[in-house]
């Protein structure tokens, strides 16, 4: 979908929840923070990691497609996960992804790949704080320890229980994001804010 | 849980995981050219060996990529993984078992130290003082809290105790010793030990919060407590239990499970390794057998106090472990707030559960002393020694003022002479042993009488032990001596607790002189050390610990070290003698199982009847089946089956050990998944004006969807038919969000569709819809849903609410297995379109006043056509698809303009009335138009033909998934069950959903032949009657003719009619 602009101001899946969310950070005394980063840019792309495209695509984003699983690759607003051996997330800031798809497929040619705007396919939730990692383990079966899951990783797999993308951000401090489907936004919040009752 | 490893994403739990069945099945090349028996071998027929078994997984909550694994499918261990395409490895070993390691020093017995360590009591002159107000309290001494004393209630009577006390103590210091009543047969029982392996003083906690069935000694006091006794069973609380619970998952290279002298060795060689290490026990505090015994504690102190200071380890008291399973998978509960009576801050969990997940672990469980089968052995002041010994030094307790003790062992020697040397008055002390050694020589001179090859016979007393008589053990009907005595200290050897070793699949053996099951082997990382794994002494006790810790973490990759261990002196030793029964010459029942009532006599009845298995007896008696889990019995159960059987109790076992080892109640299993938490609740960016519109909410899947929107008062029947109303007569508006939506992408797109769907997609022409099936290779109904064709090599599939998850994999799993070669993707984009359905004659107009630019003329915009427009300036796919009949649009937008789009659309309809609807009303449209919604109509037995759709079942294309099936011989006959719509004759009866559909109008005798069913049953506006939809055997040749629907004990007349009852010629579609 082309990101014109509307008439209208988007709202957010987690719009009405910001308020609860920013309550933690001082119930928890900052141990906690909690915040949705909305309406990131979000471009699935899939492509055999053998093909030329991929170096290809590398270079048109100004960053290579990770090839070590469950590894992330970030160079200035936008950050390249690794989903799948044949499928990567690039993540831009709001608005970016018409720009993304577009230089995906023309730096792609004729390759075969597959590029598609997922942008509201999943919300952000930014978890961090010095408990942020034990609050992610009331539910997140993953060893989150920094030396399993330090800054540069990333996984798909279950927290309570939605499916997520989960990522150690750049430094330990900066916490967690976690892309979430829209749909269950509301539920893992609803989960979030109750395991950080514990740490209020 | 297995640790599966998944060729790219490394190990993860089982629960990320899907099973494909078996690998290396390949998809015929020509299906045509198969017979029905070949296709049906192809369909129906996998192997099931006992062994290496390939099969195929995808790692679905993960990267989604199928895999091959080849799993031992009589272990359950995965041998090898590999990926789709590749050859199955060649050889797969399983994992080497860990074998047994022999005891660093030689065989002594002290089991954690409890048994056969040196007494600690000196015996004074004048015995110690005790205090006025708790009367078997002594004046100083144990581990208590003095300076907190705590107000408790048990049977309504009020005492006090101290921090540190369990109700046990507390209730002993008080001289209360009866606790309970048995089960069956309604005898007073006492406390009998002092821990979890209790089994009688099974107490009901009445406030705070109602619990039933807990172990006295293993309850803390706390102020306020209020408890009762039970006649051996409790009662469960009546309202919500207000407290948190919570679980935390948690991972290691080292768990080490008992914080005795064998766990905190281990864990203290492993602590500064830099291995993350967990130690749990399930006491307020480390040290184990040493709390019970009084030793070594300022070692226990220190130890403790490095562990706490280790940056990665982690101590949990208070915690215990209860379920041992696959790869490691740890359970454990922690509780966290019990103790602190009503001082629970709000936001704590009261108790918690640890999903552990270790690299190796260490089982250092201790072991439990054991009794024997002797008459009226359940009296209360029957006590386990060891446990009397614990309540002296932990607690400052004496249980008793008189005091037999009966051993087979030496392990009592040590409680008899602390308990001597406390001022309780040992009568003596009675060996089974003929020649009981060096123990019963301190004995002596300590001034304590020592009967040797003595037994007890039996016991006299009522509320309370009054007498002990005592016989030689081999001729007890001569030489009997009774003994005034209120207390009576027995033991007869000890149990390693092997329970979690055997729920990781640890094999148990005999061992002879121990008299005990010890840990043979394991197949998982686990090592036992200390009592657990039937080692006696101290000294090798904590030598094995700390061997084992280090090992644990030098394999994985770390460097341990020796921690300081207490110089322990060795204790003298006479082997014990392995005693299960003493003879009762007066019939006196002799407990077995003494939470179950079990008997020797009933065990006999068991044996008599011809069982011979512990696992029959164990069912046919109930011994061992308490919440005690046999764990002072079960040993003992088995011992007199072997000996009413005439066999070795090697050869007899013991009942598997399941989980939990203690009980988990189920609000701490639940934790925080009740309630809202429950289960995840879908919503679409609309959710929010349904809520405060009054929708009310029907669960489709996890979805929230809007059922109906009544107005003022109206009941959904009314809503309903007004809902309904709309859409056939205005314009009606409905949330479509929720159906699944994948995007397809890549050259070989339209051929992948070909071969997915019943129809032809690659004939679609961009910018076109088409409605299509999916089948299951047997030929059944899977999905449907519409397909539309965005470019050459692009395509945006839906799919049904329910089945959108279902459907992504399935093409997956297609590509991936299958049909590798095609250059296809797919991708799921069900939440980055929202979805408003525009129904209803007038919809054309509304439409047009929101869509400037979009031509909206039926031959502009032609049924199943979509465009790219603005609908209230935002942008939009517009598709004319109708699942009413009826002229309809489909407005697909960005979430995040949803709701602008919805209340644009609910101000631009105002003048026709526009009227948001559910998804009763859905179905009721699509009812009266024949069309089925797969899972309400469809139940995996149904073909396209079956359902009347055999016009979107390709006749040209070569193959598609479910084509070979549907020309098998069982695919064509002309009985098969079609879906046709069913008029009651009375036009205001609703059938059931689900009722039968028979013949006659009288039923039958048994057995009634069934034609069929009611699958969808509705009132419709339009028709002014109801309806119902049905799949009734040969259907489309009943059409005219009337059956019977049983409904309670009528049965009501129905007329079988085409599926079609509402614009049959479609003129409606096109407004």
């Amino acid at each position: 979908m082309a990101d014109t602009a509307p008439t209208a101001r988007p709202r957010s899946p987690l719009e009405y929840a910001a308020d609860r969310l920013a309550a933690v950070t001082r119930s928890s005394g900052g141990v906690v923070r909690l915040a949705e980063v909305p309406f990131l840019a979000q471009v699935n792309v899939r492509l055999d990691a053998k093909s030329p495209a991929a170096d290809a695509v590398g270079l048109a984003l100004g960053l290579p497609l990770p090839l070590e699983p469950n590894t992330v690759v970030r160079a200035g607003e936008s950050t390249v996960m690794w989903l799948g051996p044949d499928e990567w997330l690039v993540v831009g800031p709001p608005g970016a992804q018409t720009g993304l798809e577009g230089r995906i497929r023309a730096a792609a040619g004729d390759e075969h790949v597959s590029v598609t705007d997922v942008s509201a396919q999943r919300t952000t939730l930014l978890v961090t704080g010095p408990r942020a990692r034990d609050l992610l383990a009331h539910g997140c079966a993953l060893d989150l320890h920094p030396s399993a899951f330090g800054p540069g990783r990333c996984a798909q797999t279950t927290l309570a229980r939605a499916h997520v993308i989960l990522v150690a951000r750049d430094e330990s401090r900066a916490g967690f994001w976690i892309l979430v489907r829209s749909s269950f936004a509301g539920y893992l919040t609803e989960w979030l804010l109750d395991a950080a009752v514990e740490y209020g | 849980m297995l640790l599966i490893s998944c060729p790219w994403c490394g190990p993860r739990d089982e629960s990320e995981f899907h099973y494909g069945g078996q690998a290396h099945v390949p998809y015929p090349e020509d299906p045509t050219a198969l017979s029905d028996e070949e296709w049906a071998r192809y369909l129906f027929f996998r192997a099931n060996p006992k062994g290496p078994f390939a099969e195929r997984w995808t790692h679905a909550a993960g990267c989604r990529t199928w895999f091959n694994a080849v799993r031992d499918t009589s272990t359950n261990e995965i041998l090898a993984v590999y990926r789709a395409g590749e050859e199955r490895p060649e050889t797969a070993e399983p994992r080497p078992t860990t074998a047994r390691r022999a005891a660093a020093v030689p065989a002594r017995p002290a089991i954690e130290g409890k048994a056969p360590s040196e007494p600690r009591g000196v015996l004074a002159a004048e015995p110690p003082a005790r205090l006025a107000s708790q009367p078997h309290r002594l004046a100083a001494g144990g581990r208590i809290d003095r300076a907190t004393p705590l107000t408790f209630t048990f049977d309504g009577t009020e005492y006090q105790g101290y921090r540190g006390d369990t109700l046990a103590s507390a209730l002993l210091a008080n001289g209360v010793v009866a606790a309970a009543t048995g089960i069956r047969l309604g005898r007073p029982r006492g406390i009998f030990s002092a821990g979890v392996e209790e089994p009688n003083a099974v107490v009901q906690i009445e406030a705070p919060f109602p619990e039933p069935m807990l172990p006295a000694p293993a309850v803390e006091l706390y102020d306020g407590l209020v408890a009762s006794s039970l006649p051996g069973q409790g009662r469960l609380a009546g309202e919500p239990d207000p407290a948190r619970y919570d679980a935390v998952h948690a991972h290691c290279d080292l768990l080490v499970v008992g914080a005795g002298p064998a766990g905190l060795a281990a864990a203290a060689a492993a602590a500064h390794s830099g291995a993350r290490v967990i130690l749990a026990d399930d006491q307020p505090e480390p040290g184990g057998s040493l709390l019970g015994t009084g030793e070594h504690l300022d070692w226990v102190e220190a130890t403790h106090a490095r562990l706490e200071a280790a940056p990665e380890v982690r101590v949990l008291v208070r915690t215990t472990v209860f379920g041992h399973y696959d790869d490691n998978h740890v359970l454990a509960v922690e509780r966290r707030t019990n103790h602190l009576g009503a001082d629970v801050p709000a936001n704590v969990s009261r108790e918690r559960v640890w999903r552990i997940r270790a690299r190796r672990v260490v089982l250092a469980t201790g072991a439990h002393e054991r009794s024997l089968a002797f008459g009226d052995n359940d009296r209360p002041g029957v006590m386990l020694a060891a446990s009397a010994r614990t309540y002296l030094h932990r607690y400052a307790v004496v249980p008793g003022r008189h005091a037999v003790v009966f051993t087979t062992n030496d392990s009592a020697y040590a409680a008899a002479l602390d308990l001597a040397a406390a001022g309780v008055d040992i009568e003596a002390i009675v060996d089974t042993r003929p020649e009981p050694g060096q123990w019963a020589e301190r004995a002596r001179s300590a001034g304590i009488e020592v009967l040797a090859g003595h037994a007890v016979t039996g016991t006299r007393g009522t509320r309370r032990l009054t007498a002990a008589t005592v016989a030689p053990y081999d001729q007890h009907a001569t030489g009997q001596r009774e003994f005034a005595v209120d207390l009576l200290l027995v033991s007869a050897g000890w149990n390693p607790v092997a329970h979690l070793f055997s729920q990781a699949g640890g094999k148990l053996r005999y061992d002879d002189v121990l008299g005990a099951f010890v840990p043979d082997h394991c197949r998982q990382a686990v090592e036992v050390a200390g009592g657990a794994n039937g080692t006696f002494g101290l000294a090798a006790v904590l030598a094995q610990g700390a061997a084992a810790g280090a090992r644990a973490v030098e394999a994985e990759g770390y460097t341990a070290e020796a921690p300081a261990l207490p110089a322990v002196a060795a204790p003298p030793y006479t082997p014990p003698m392995q005693v299960f029964t003493v003879p009762s010459a007066t019939g006196a029942p002799r407990f077995v199982d003494l939470q179950r009532d079990v008997t020797v006599d009933d065990l006999a009845r068991a044996t008599g009847a011809g069982l011979h298995s512990v696992e029959h007896t164990k069912r046919y008696t109930t011994a061992g089946t308490a919440s005690d889990q046999g764990r002072t019995g079960g040993v003992l159960a088995s011992g007199v089956v072997a000996e009413l059987l005439g066999v070795d109790i090697s050869a007899l076992g013991l009942p598997t050990f399941r989980p939990p080892y203690t009980p988990v109640s189920f609000a701490t299993l639940a934790g925080r998944d009740r309630g809202a938490l429950h289960d995840p609740i879908r919503t679409t960016a609309l959710h929010g004006w349904h809520v405060e519109h009054g929708a009310l909410f029907e669960d489709v899947g996890q979805w929230k969807r809007p059922w109906y929107y009544p107005r003022g008062g109206e009941d959904r029947e009314s809503a309903v038919l007004r809902e309904c109303r709309a859409a056939r007569e205005g314009v009606a508006f409905m949330d479509a969000s929720t159906l699944g939506k994948i995007d397809v992408q890549g050259p070989d797109a339209a051929r992948f569709l070909d071969l997915l769907y019943t129809n032809m997609m690659s004939t679609l022409k961009t910018g076109m819809i088409r409605y299509g099936v999916m089948c299951r290779p047997d030929g059944m109904v899977f999905d449907d849903g519409t397909v539309i064709r965005l470019a050459q090599d692009r395509f945006l599939v839906t799919t049904t609410t329910g089945n959108a998850a279902a459907v992504l994999d399935w093409m997956e799993e297609w590509l991936q297995t299958e049909w590798p070669d095609l250059r296809v993707h797919c991708t799921s984009v069900t939440e980055q379109w929202a979805t408003v359905a525009l129904v209803g004659p007038e919809s054309r107009a509304v439409l047009g006043s929101l869509a400037p630019r979009l031509a909206v003329a039926n031959d502009d915009f032609p049924f199943m056509a979509w465009r790219d427009t603005t609908v209230a300036g935002i942008e939009a796919r517009v598709c004319r698809i109708s699942f009413s009949g009826e002229l309809a649009y489909e407005i697909n937008v960005s979430p995040w303009h949803a709701r602008a789009l919805w209340e644009a659309l609910d101000e631009a309809g105002a003048p026709y009335g526009i009227t948001p609807y559910g998804t009763e009303t859905m179905h009721v449209l699509r009812a009266e138009k024949g069309y089925p919604i797969v899972g309400q109509d469809t139940d995996g037995t149904v073909t396209p033909q079956d359902l009347g759709m055999g016009w979107a079942v390709s006749k040209k294309k070569r193959d598609f998934i479910g084509k070979r099936s549907h020309a098998r011989a069982d695919a064509v006959r002309p009985d098969r069950k079609h879906l046709v719509a069913l008029l009651p004759d009375d036009s205001r009866v609703l059938l059931p959903e689900g009722t039968q559909l028979v013949a006659e109008s009288e039923l039958p005798a048994p057995p009634v032949p069934m034609l069929g069913h009611v699958t969808s049953s509705y009132r419709s506006a339009a028709l002014d009657r109801t309806f119902a939809l049905a799949l009734v055997k040969g259907g489309r040749d009943r059409i005219g003719e009337r059956l019977y629907a049983p409904v309670g004990d009528r049965l009501f007349p129905v007329t079988v009619a085409s599926p079609v009852l509402y614009d049959p010629e479609g003129a409606r579609r096109d407004g």
